[in-house]
């Protein structure tokens, strides 16, 4: 008795955006501009290539993500795997999708992660411990000088 | 009558005890079907009536079932409720891209155009 798992969950994120969508695409793809506010590693928008992000190392949980990228078409649409290892043999499995659509003052930018099974749960622990680490870092990105320039 | 513990499930048991498909299974089952006895249980399963006790109890004491003794049967009811620490946990994956959308609409307003 092996039913499959229904209905997996997702997360989708919404944001209404005043800038240009070439410019909301250069921030999503630029190996530079990710590290400023996602987390540091070598992404490139090429389809097929791996990347590696690095948060930093917590108990249960070496801060590594893994991807690859699956969709790129430019200024629409971006699609990678988003695996994180490190915390326990199964670890998390989902897809992160990002979408742009044109308004007429910049764009609607939607992000949405899917896969979320029980099965992906294992690393519960150190994900919460990590994730918590993340919230309020803004205001110190914010303060970096001449940071984002370019 | 309630044989429902009043103490919050603990989120890493709930997980462990998802994380079997076999489990999950008799999880899903008892959600689908309502309440069950472990023979009804077994002989959907395919697998001992002493290891489906098993799993029923690893279900229990993360608070996903919760069981109804009568006579010498016992019956099985699944405790939906008890998937609340998964839902929670979801929720903070969807704080974390929250975070990163501020973030980057930092970035965006620092960048040239």
């Amino acid at each position: 008795m092996t039913a499959p798992v229904a209905g997996a969950r997702s997360i989708v994120v919404e944001r209404y955006l005043d800038h240009p969508p070439e410019k909301v695409w250069r921030a999503l793809t630029d190996e530079r501009l990710l590290g400023q506010w996602l987390m540091p590693g070598d992404f490139r928008p090429v389809v097929g290539h791996r990347f590696t992000l690095r948060a930093d190392p917590v108990p249960h949980w070496n801060g590594v993500t893994e991807g690859e990228v699956l969709v790129v078409e430019p200024c629409r649409r971006l699609v990678y795997r988003w695996n994180t290892s490190g915390a326990a043999a199964d670890g998390l499995r989902t897809v992160v999708t990002w979408t742009l659509t044109p308004t007429p003052g910049g764009v609607l930018l939607r992000m949405e992660q899917s896969g979320f099974r029980p099965q992906d749960q294992p690393n519960f622990h150190g994900a919460t411990r990590a994730w918590q680490r993340f919230t309020g870092n803004l205001e110190r990105l914010l303060t970096v000088p001449g940071g984002g320039a370019g | 009558m309630s044989y429902q513990s009043n103490l919050p499930n603990a989120p890493n048991e709930v997980f462990r005890s998802l994380a079997d498909p076999t489990r999950r299974g008799i999880f899903e089952h008892l959600v689908r079907d309502g309440e069950q006895n472990v023979r009804a249980l077994t002989e959907r399963a395919g697998i001992s009536q002493a290891a489906v006790s098993k799993h029923l109890s690893v279900l229990k004491q993360a608070g996903l079932v919760r069981d109804r003794p009568e006579g010498r049967t016992v019956h099985y009811t699944a405790e939906v409720q008890g998937l609340a620490p998964l839902v929670d946990w979801i929720g903070l994956y969807g704080a974390f891209w929250r975070d990163r959308f501020d973030r980057l609409e930092g970035v965006l307003d620092r960048m040239e155009p």
